[in-house]
């Protein structure tokens, strides 16, 4: 299945986004995560089915001003 | 006491994590400054990568509250879709709200930011935005449902200060119950002195302490600006006057001639 995932083309094995984050080696705790556009909460990932062609983003924290 | 959105907070300064020599001299400078309120941001984050998590382990560290921010964000969605991605990471609904214009100036684009101001509050979002000195627009975010607003005095990281200081009294007399804070555009702890003195309830500034020769003793040093422009502020400064008025009484002056 090929993904966007941060704006890059993937093709992974992963069906859900809880999923793919273990397989692309993610650390799930400090992690938001949005699928097409919009926000999947830490606890619907398990849940959450990837279809060709989704676009995921996957945001860490990071310094700001 | 400084109260925003309900909460207290002990310091009116809020530091900005970013553009630092060293996540370590980040922390000092945190600490030094006694700031109980630091902005933040997220970004996409590498397979494998770790970095997102060390810096919140230190965020976590520090102890402090946090305000994540839209930063980047140039167009309402971004920045709305951007804000939830921020609640669901940070835990927090406090969000800055940025809606960039234009990439030399980065002065925001006042017309998005009224409304994704007004979507993210509907959403339960507690709005800090970065505005201008714009009344109107303060007006307008207002009513969009922001509680607080954050008019920029200079450009972003410009270290000029207080451009339009007239500007920034207008505006404190315009919101004389609304809690104010400068944001942007500070560059000195003269200039934090300064905006305080006019009656600014806080500031929020980054790359004046982060790009100091020494970002820990500049932390301090605007630590102490904002409380001597506070303490100024609460004094009654004396008004500007158009002549000389001598200090020193004339009656009883002894005469020779």
């Amino acid at each position: 299945m090929k993904l966007t995932i941060n704006g890059e083309e993937h093709a992974v094995d992963a069906r859900t986004l809880a999923a793919l984050l273990d397989e692309l080696d993610y650390d799930p705790s400090f992690l938001a995560t949005a699928l097409n556009g919009d926000v999947v909460p830490a606890g619907e990932r398990a849940a959450c089915g990837l279809s060709d062609g989704d676009r995921i983003e996957i945001l860490a924290p990071m310094q700001g001003g | 006491m400084l109260e925003l959105y309900g909460t207290q907070l002990s310091s009116r300064l809020f530091l900005g994590t970013a553009q630092y020599p060293s996540p370590a001299v980040m922390a000092d400078a945190v600490r030094a400054a006694g700031v109980d309120l630091v902005t933040v941001s997220l970004r996409r984050e590498t397979a494998g990568g770790r970095t997102g998590g060390r810096f919140w382990e230190l965020i976590n560290e520090l102890g402090v509250r946090v305000l994540p921010n839209t930063a980047g964000c140039h167009s309402v969605k971004e920045a709305v879709t951007t804000a939830h991605m921020a609640r669901e990471l940070f835990g927090t609904d406090w969000i800055k709200l940025e809606v960039i214009g234009h990439h030399d100036t980065l002065q925001p684009d006042v017309f998005g930011l009224v409304e994704a101001a007004r979507i993210l509050a509907n959403d339960g979002f507690k709005v800090f935005p970065y505005t201008t000195e714009d009344l109107t627009v303060g007006e307008r975010l207002l009513e969009a449902g922001c509680q607080v607003l954050m008019p920029w005095c200079a450009p972003i990281g410009s270290a000029r200060g207080p451009v339009n200081p007239d500007a920034l009294s207008a505006y404190r007399a315009h919101f004389p119950d609304i809690p104010l804070v400068v944001d942007a555009g500070l560059g000195r702890p003269s200039h934090a002195a300064a905006v305080m003195e006019l009656g600014f309830d806080a500031v929020l500034l980054n790359t004046a302490v982060a790009r100091a020769g020494d970002p820990v003793a500049m932390g301090s040093a605007f630590a102490e600006a904002v409380k001597a422009g506070r303490r100024g502020f609460l004094a009654g400064p004396l008004a500007p006057r158009d002549m000389a008025v001598p200090s020193t009484p004339v009656i009883g002056k002894a005469v020779f001639e």
